[in-house]
């Protein structure tokens, strides 16, 4: 029943989003609000399955939706901010030190794994390659390995980022 | 007028750190290096471009109070926000996919994941 009220209420807030400006009452017309409300109703009604399947409703907590919106807005926003101007630095010297690096996640749900393999992607420089499943290490391309780390066998994630702990943030977020 | 010039400075480093995305892509020696410069930093720049849409239209419905313009900024935001997911999956599959084909990294240092038993 649970799964059902989510993804009508998801899908009804993005059918609102898309439809924002269309009429006078607060931003929408009543026919887009009588429409919005139906097909929410009906994709509920065919996707309400598919969408949940995990069985894992911890991210329907508003609470922790606020923090991952503060999350992608301060810290994250942060570093790829730095990186990009680090890669864009990288790209006008062409000082480069590839290498494929293992980071230990030590993450424990799949969407805490999903967040930081998309974090670490977004942020230029890194790239998750591979994933471990058995042991949620990820594999990441690093566009310049610092010197020292091609010889130990595991970096802990933290140190991937230098100005802000995101791990922890998405472990506040997501466990 | 300072809309104007927030809009022209966000135009500026977008299309920037877009020909550095590029200049990037000429550059580096092999898939995974320039996917670096050529899906992130032109993400990066495509934010900037959409960001001078978002203050153009909500600089204009300030002004007018017309609905159109609400249309226009949460537009461009949910096309920001796709962007950013598709390009970080996207470039995930893109990586795994080219050393799964066996493309060895050029210049590489250390490549742990070759060291792997498939």
């Amino acid at each position: 029943m649970l799964a059902y009220i989510i993804t009508f209420i998801l899908a009804l807030l993005l059918y609102l989003l898309f439809t924002a400006g269309s009429g006078t009452l607060w931003l929408w017309s009543p026919s887009e609000l009588i429409a919005g409300v139906l097909l929410a109703l009906l994709t509920a009604a065919v996707a309400g399955k598919t969408l949940c399947r995990g069985k894992d409703y911890r991210m329907a907590n508003p609470l922790r939706l606020v923090v991952l919106f503060l999350y992608l807005v301060g810290p994250f926003l942060v570093e790829v901010v730095r990186a990009n101007l680090d890669v864009a630095y990288r790209v006008i010297t062409g000082r480069i030190r590839p290498g494929i690096i293992r980071v230990p996640s030590g993450m424990k749900t799949d969407f805490s794994v999903f967040l930081l393999a998309n974090s670490i992607t977004l942020t230029p420089g890194t790239i998750t390659v591979d994933i471990d499943e058995g042991t949620n290490d990820l594999f990441i391309h690093n566009i310049n390995v610092p010197e020292g780390w091609e010889t130990r066998p595991a970096v802990k994630a933290e140190e991937l980022f230098s100005l802000a702990n995101l791990p922890a943030w998405i472990r506040r977020i997501a466990e | 007028m300072i809309a104007e010039i927030l809009v022209l400075a966000c135009l500026v480093i977008g299309t920037v750190f877009n020909c550095l995305g590029i200049l990037g892509l000429l550059r580096f020696p092999d898939v995974y290096t320039r996917m670096h410069a050529t899906t992130k930093m032109t993400t990066f720049g495509s934010f900037f471009t959409a960001l001078a849409v978002i203050v153009y239209g909500a600089s204009l419905f300030l002004g007018t109070g017309d609905g159109q313009y609400v249309t226009l900024v949460l537009h461009t935001a949910v096309a920001a926000i796709a962007l950013a997911m598709t390009n970080a999956i996207g470039s995930h599959a893109i990586a795994r996919g080219a050393h799964r084909a066996g493309i060895k990294p050029a210049q590489a240092v250390v490549d742990r994941l070759g060291e792997v038993p498939p």
